[in-house]
C-alpha cells in the first residue's frame, strides 16, 4: 500500500497525533522527514495515503492541524528499537538512543532518569521521579521532542521488564 | 572575560535573563538576587553548579549564565538563540568560552548564533553538549566547536551521518556503542565531530581530531551511569578547566577524574540523586589537581 506523511508545526503534535491515530485503530509510525524537511527536532506521521482524508479528519477534530501530507517516495529513518538492560543488583536501567530510565525492583518506583538533551528532559524527569511505573504518566502525554519520544520507550520497556 | 553557560530550565515562567548565580551544596540550590531559588536536580542547573564549585576552587570567577525557561515547545530556547546572537554580535570578545547545554535543537537558531561570532576578533572557546550538541552536528558546523561532550550512545548518533537525532542513529552503530575509538574516528571523518572531545562512558575516552588521546576509568563507580546529571556535571567541570587556562587535554582529564571522584566520596547507588555529588565536588577537584599537577 502506498504511505505518506503528515507533517506537524511542532514534534508535540505529532507526538499526539500518533497516540489518537493509534487508539482509533491506525497503524500509523513516526519516522523522521526527509533532510529537505528537517529544522531540527522532527518527526513525521505516515500513513497510508488512502486513509489520509479520513485519518486528517480525526486529528482535526483533535484540534491538531497537520501542515501537509508528503506522499513517501524514498526510505524514510525509523526510530531506535534497540534497548538495553542493566541489572544493579537492587535496581534495572533501561536504556533506549539517549535515555535512560532506572526503577527499584521491588516497587517499581522510578528512582533517576538520566541522558537526553531536549529541554522537556529535565521537566520530565520531575515528574518521573519518585513514582512507581504503573501510576507515573507516560512521558508521551506531557513530552514534547524527540528525547521524550526516547523516554517513552525507555519507560514501555522498563515497564514490559518490571512486569515479567 | 567571563565564561558564558547558556541552557534552560525546566519552567516556563522562568524568564530570559543574564545571571551569576551562587550556589549552596547545604540545600543543593542556585540562588541570585533577582529570582526564587533554584533547587538543581539536572540539566543546566547541574552543570552550572559544577562550573561554579570548580571554579572556586580554581580561584576564578563564576560563569556568566544566558538562562531560560523551556518544557519542549522551543519557544523559551528561540528567544534565548535571539538574544545570544543579538549580544554576541555586538561584543563576541566579551566572552573567554562559551557552554551550549540543554537547548532545543533548531537548526536555524544554531546557525544564526555561529554566525553571529564571525568576524570577531578572538573567538571564544566553543563547548557544545545535549541538544545544542545535536543541533551542531546536524548543521554540519561541528568542526567549528573547540569540545563535544557526548555519552556513548550520543558518540553512536555523531559517528550515524544520517541521524539528525540520536533517537534515529542506526542499530549497528548503537550496537558497537563500547567501541569509541571506532566512532570517534568515523564522526571526524564524516565532519561530524567537534576538534576535541570528551566521550562519557564506563571508560570516558579523550578524543582529538577523531584520535583517541587518552582514557579515564579510575575510579569505577558503576552506579554514576544512572544518575540522572552526571554527564552535566562532566560538561560543566570541563568548562570551569578551560576558564582556568588548562590546556584542553589535561583540562577532560582532570573533570572525568573528578566527577568520578565525587562520585566516589558520595558512596552512590542508582537511586543517589546528584546534589549528593555536588556536595563533595569541591574536595574531588582539589584531590585531582594536585594529583595531576
Amino acid at each position: 500500500m502506498e504511505q505518506g506523511f503528515l507533517v506537524f508545526e511542532q514534534t508535540g503534535d505529532v507526538i499526539q497525533a500518533e497516540r489518537i491515530l493509534r487508539r482509533e485503530g491506525f497503524a500509523v509510525e513516526v519516522k523522521a522527514p526527509p533532510a529537505s524537511l528537517r529544522k531540527g527536532c522532527d518527526m513525521v506521521v505516515v500513513c497510508p495515503i488512502m486513509a489520509q482524508l479520513k485519518i486528517r479528519s480525526i486529528l482535526e477534530k483533535a484540534g491538531l492541524h497537520p501542515l501537509e501530507f508528503v506522499p513517501v517516495s524514498d526510505p524514510l529513518l525509523e526510530p531506535v528499537s534497540l534497548f538495553q538492560v542493566t541489572d544493579f543488583g537492587k535496581w534495572f536501567m533501561v536504556r533506549a538512543a539517549n535515555m535512560k530510565v532506572t526503577v527499584e525492583k521491588a516497587s517499581g518506583r522510578i528512582v533517576n532518569v538520566s541522558g537526553g538533551g531536549c529541554p522537556d528532559v529535565p521537566y520530565l524527569a520531575g515528574l518521573l521521579l519518585g513514582k512507581s511505573l504503573d501510576e507515573a504518566d507516560e512521558p508521551r502525554l506531557h513530552g514534547k521532542t524527540l528525547c521524550s519520544y526516547a523516554l517513552q520507550r525507555a519507560f514501555e520497556e522498563a515497564r514490559r521488564v518490571w512486569h515479567g | 572575560m567571563a565564561w558564558l553557560v547558556c541552557g534552560t530550565i525546566p519552567d516556563p515562567s522562568f524568564p530570559l535573563g543574564w545571571r551569576t548565580l551562587d550556589y549552596r551544596t547545604k540545600d543543593g540550590c542556585l540562588s541570585c538576587a533577582d529570582m526564587p531559588d533554584l533547587h538543581v536536580q539536572r540539566g543546566t542547573p547541574t552543570l552550572y553548579a559544577a562550573c561554579v564549585l570548580a571554579c572556586r576552587v580554581l580561584g576564578v570567577e563564576s560563569p556568566r549564565a544566558l538562562l531560560v525557561g523551556d518544557i519542549g515547545d522551543g519557544i523559551g530556547s528561540a528567544a534565548l538563540y535571539a538574544e545570544l546572537a543579538r549580544r554576541l554580535s555586538a561584543n563576541a570578545d566579551e566572552f573567554y568560552g562559551i557552554t551550549f547545554h540543554y537547548l532545543f535543537p533548531d537548526l536555524d537558531g544554531h546557525n544564526r548564533v555561529l554566525a553571529s561570532l564571525e568576524g570577531c576578533s578572538r573567538r571564544p572557546m566553543l563547548v557544545a553538549d545535549a541538544g545544542f550538541m545535536y543541533a551542531a552536528k546536524m548543521s554540519g558546523y561541528a568542526k567549528e566547536y573547540d569540545l563535544f561532550t557526548p555519552d556513548v550512545g550520543e558518540m553512536a548518533f555523531l559517528a550515524d551521518e544520517n541521524a539528525p537525532h540520536p533517537l534515529y542513529t542506526r542499530g549497528f552503530l548503537l550496537d558497537s556503542g563500547q567501541d569509541v575509538p571506532a566512532l570517534a574516528k568515523r564522526a571526524w571523518e564524516s565532519g561530524n565531530a567537534a576538534r576535541n572531545m570528551l566521550v562519557k562512558a564506563r571508560v570516558d575516552t579523550i578524543v582529538v581530531r577523531g584520535e583517541v588521546r587518552g582514557t579515564v576509568d579510575t575510579p569505577n563507580v558503576p552506579a554514576l551511569e544512572a544518575i540522572g546529571g552526571t554527564g552535566d556535571i562532566v560538561a560543566g567541570l570541563v568548562s570551569a578547566m578551560l576558564y582556568a587556562g588548562l590546556a584542553m587535554e589535561r583540562a577532560c582529564r582532570v573533570a572525568a577524574r573528578a566527577a568520578r571522584r565525587a562520585g566516589e566520596l558520595a558512596q552512590p547507588t542508582p537511586a543517589t540523586q546528584v546534589t549528593d555529588i555536588l556536595a563533595h565536588m569541591e574536595r574531588a577537584v582539589e584531590e585531582t589537581l594536585q594529583e595531576q599537577a
